[in-house]
């Protein structure tokens, strides 16, 4: 019989970016907050000897134990799906913090396009332009209504960055100037001015000075030590929702964290949620956290198991396309790009930092002529120095063999004189692309696996060979010795890291009928539940989704406050 | 003749350990004479004559670098015979040649050994629950063998396939034969029916690459001798002196330097 505890005002199911930004904002304004979180307590000092290759980018140790869950994948609904036994296309994060810890720490707003992604496509190429299955739709809110709170998340964290020439307008500069160019950079960002591109610095979470933000909290500067995804920051530099928003929310003396806390039902009645019902992983025990309002932030699988286990939403059905909870799912096309070959120059590759950087978003968004080509949206392009680490990074040129005499001598040959340049493309959501419950496989509570049912589709094909062309170009101007780029996008797999930019499932929007959440991140059919986090995203943008998200947190915090105040549905 | 000791000690001297006070102003430590966060700030002591950094000093209970033997070059889980067979194969994969040490003199067959005796080698964070079903390419490995069970496996068909081919074993093979008999594997030329040939080529390769450049402390690089090949400067505290500059080799230091010296 599952013991009750003593009722909160909120509960927030998972503490990483979103309920770490979240607990900080309603714990300052009064409210008392539970955070509950699967995994174990992190701090800064644990990353002291965390210059370890093998040990947290090839045996990922900060990541989520898969022998305990899992994901289930199929590429469409005539397979069956089977679990993702290692890790391989994306990696889950756990424990405080999250994957907030072990991010890189690129930080980019969405363009004004996206917002209103569907409306301005149609207004400017035709119905026609969207094919049949892509289930692309306005977000209900606009990048102007956005822009505050990608403002606060920049300032909490500190954002090291110069504007973006081809960007959103921008209320204030960023806090922090740019990261130092180094000589890669440089090569890159004077290519692309010859060829008339408009690029500019990164946007950066790992701080190019000393910082304190708006909340008090002060972090040291970025040592460029190469270390920074999968890797925890241990100097403070990299922004970390464990150094910058808990600590705040902690200090309120309102914010009650509990670690090794895996919720498994967010209970409700009549419409409304009465709080969540949890395991706790160490000893076994079934709690009870009764709460006035429950904040799902527990990544986007996970928001969407919650969601179809406890009963909340309408689940979406791909054959009637009918329901929300699962729908809209997208993730991110990486593959287009090129890697340059340099015989008389060496690079200091050795050395970089997570959001070190050039990019560019001449081809990205609607900001390109798309009439001739058959695609919509597309990436932002970057030359990144993140740290070759060693392991890892045995690039020779296509042609040469993988192992023995030729491999090792050109792979110790070409060590410092290998850079690429990268398209991070969008992508774009079908009818056929969803989240929902495996029939068969169990994580090990004994409920069902989230099961991925996503392909790539003509779109991203044509996106990433297109943008592979465009990152060709730039490393020709580079004046590399040799170039390899993409020639086909393949079948998406889940065996090779791409990213963990995994968006949808439970997307925003300005009406029920195609959305799980409302533009406060309210659900329409629970008013005082809130479900934040990528899972938000109708679509991804042609960039990494943290400020975006950060941004929903608080847009989130402040309706959760509105809903506090005056209760029912605040849109 | 140089000392072995001393040479160790001067690897060390080489190594700019970057004065405290230096890294507290450059990481900004003092922000408005608060002391920041972060684990180097909680874990820097004041520098007194007795733990200071001097490589090669009196010993201590962390040592200095150069004075620690390693008594790990003994297997914790291969046979005799599969450690030979390991070693002649990781050889052919990363051969010694003018570059620098190959697979065997970095210390690879015992970095595999130490792998698959640990939590690797029984894949204890993946998802090894039933029921298995073969699947398509792109949905990844679904076996139910450890990885421990497919080196078994993968070493004694390696054996098998010599015999049959060559009438004579792995290791007793010239490196042309070997090489040919691993082209079979990866080629999928050779099929076996309880693993993936091709798949524990793979698993071979990578686990090559991962015992020529892990740090040292897992049994491989030996010397940071891999890191020195590459000009990998290896566990560096910081780069924002170098970052903005041209390349410049720095000599390598490792997780046990690092901890030594704090």
């Amino acid at each position: 019989m599952a013991k009750t505890l003593p009722k909160t005002d909120v509960v927030i199911v998972g503490v990483g970016w979103a309920g770490g930004i979240i607990a900080s904002e309603l714990t300052k304004s009064g409210l008392n907050v539970v955070g509950l979180e699967r995994g174990k307590e992190r701090k800064t000092e644990d990353y002291f000897m965390v210059h370890d290759e093998l040990r947290y980018a090839l045996r990922y140790e900060l990541m989520q134990d898969l022998s305990k869950d899992t994901v289930t994948f199929r590429s469409t609904e005539k397979i069956r799906a089977l679990p993702m036994r290692s890790y391989g296309s994306f990696l889950l994060g756990e424990g405080l913090g999250g994957a907030g810890v072990h991010w890189n720490g690129q930080t980019y707003r969405f363009l004004p396009y996206d917002f209103e992604i569907r409306s301005k496509t149609i207004e400017r190429y035709g119905k026609g332009k969207i094919p049949d299955g892509m289930t692309i739709q306005d977000w209900g809110i606009t990048y102007d209504e956005m822009e505050p709170y990608y403002d606060k998340f920049e300032k909490l964290t500190g954002i090291s960055g110069e504007p973006n020439p081809l960007g959103g307008k921008r209320s204030a500069g960023y806090p922090t100037p740019p990261m130092k160019k180094s000589p890669a950079l440089s090569l890159f960002a004077d290519a692309a001015s010859k060829l008339k591109l408009h690029p500019y610095m990164m946007p950066s979470a790992n701080l190019s000075e000393p910082y304190t933000n708006p909340d008090g909290i002060s972090r040291a500067a970025c040592q460029y030590c190469a270390y920074c995804e999968r890797f925890g920051c241990e100097y403070g530099a990299k922004a970390d929702p464990v150094v910058t928003v808990l600590p705040v929310a902690l200090k309120t003396g309102k914010f009650e964290i509990r670690t090794h806390s895996h919720v498994r039902r967010i209970l409700h009645k009549g419409g409304k949620a009465t709080g969540v019902m949890y395991t706790d992983v160490t000893t076994g025990e079934e709690l009870i956290q009764p709460a006035d309002i429950v904040v799902v932030t527990s990544y986007v699988f996970n928001n969407v198991k919650l969601l179809l286990m406890s009963g909340l939403g309408k689940p979406y059905d791909a054959a009637s396309g009918t329901g929300v909870i699962g729908r809209n799912y997208a993730y991110q096309v990486l593959k287009g790009n090129a890697a340059g070959f340099f015989d008389e120059k060496q690079f200091n590759t050795f050395a970089g930092a997570g959001s070190l950087g050039v990019t560019l978003d001449d081809y990205n968004g609607d900001n390109f002529d798309h009439t001739d080509l058959k695609f919509i949206h597309g990436g932002s392009i970057s030359l990144s120095q993140t740290g070759m680490r060693p392991i890892a990074n045995n690039p020779v040129p296509a042609g040469t063999a993988t192992w023995g005499a030729e491999f090792k001598a050109n792979s110790v040959k070409y060590a410092n004189r290998v850079l690429s340049v990268g398209g991070q493309g969008s992508c774009m959501p079908f009818r056929h692309h969803f989240l929902d419950l495996d029939p068969t496989y169990k994580d090990a509570y004994g409920d069902p696996l989230v099961r991925l049912t996503f392909d790539f589709e003509e779109q991203d094909r044509q996106l990433a060979l297109y943008l592979s062309g465009k990152c060709a170009e730039i490393m020709k101007e580079m004046g590399a010795s040799h170039i390899d780029q993409l020639k086909e996008l393949g079948p998406y797999e889940i065996t090779t890291y791409q990213s963990t930019h995994n968006t949808g499932g439970v997307v925003m929007g300005a009406t029920p009928d195609t959305s799980a959440v409302n533009t406060y991140l309210q659900m329409w059919d629970a008013e005082n539940v809130f479900v934040v986090g990528a899972s938000a995203f109708p679509h991804n943008s042609g960039y990494n989704p943290t400020d975006t998200v950060g941004a929903l947190a608080y847009r989130a915090s402040e309706g959760i406050l509105k809903y506090r105040q005056k209760g029912g549905k605040l849109v | 003749m140089a000392d072995p000791n001393q040479k160790g000690r001067s690897d060390n001297q080489k190594v700019e350990q970057p004065s405290r006070r230096k890294f507290l102003v450059q990481a900004g430590y003092a922000v408005g004479g608060v002391i920041v966060g972060g684990a180097i700030g909680s874990l820097i002591r004041r520098p007194t004559k007795k733990n200071e950094a001097a490589p090669g000093a009196s010993p201590s209970p962390s040592g200095g670098a150069a004075e620690v033997k390693s008594y790990n070059r003994a297997p914790m889980f291969f046979t005799q015979e599969q450690l030979n067979i390991v070693s002649a194969a990781t050889e052919r994969i990363f051969p010694s040649d003018d570059a620098g040490p190959g697979a065997l003199a970095l210390g690879v067959p015992f970095f595999i050994d130490h792998q698959l005796a640990g939590e690797w080698g029984f894949n204890s964070r993946e998802y090894m629950s039933p029921p298995f079903y073969s699947g398509e390419k792109v949905q990844g490995y679904q076996g139910r063998l450890k990885r421990r069970e497919m080196f078994e496996i993968g070493l004694r068909e390696l054996e098998n396939y010599s015999q049959t081919k060559f009438k004579k074993g792995f290791a007793e093979l010239a490196p042309e034969q070997q090489d040919e008999v691993l082209k079979a594997f990866e080629s999928d030329e050779v099929k076996l029916t309880t693993i993936s040939a091709s798949g524990f080529f793979k698993m071979l390769r990578s686990s090559t690459l991962e015992g020529a450049y892990s740090d040292p402390l897992y049994g491989g690089n030996a010397d940071m001798n891999g890191w020195k090949m590459k000009s990998y400067p290896g566990n560096q505290m910081s780069y924002t002196d170098v970052i903005d500059k041209d390349f410049a080799v720095i000599a390598p230091s490792s997780l046990q330097d690092h901890l030594s010296a704090h």
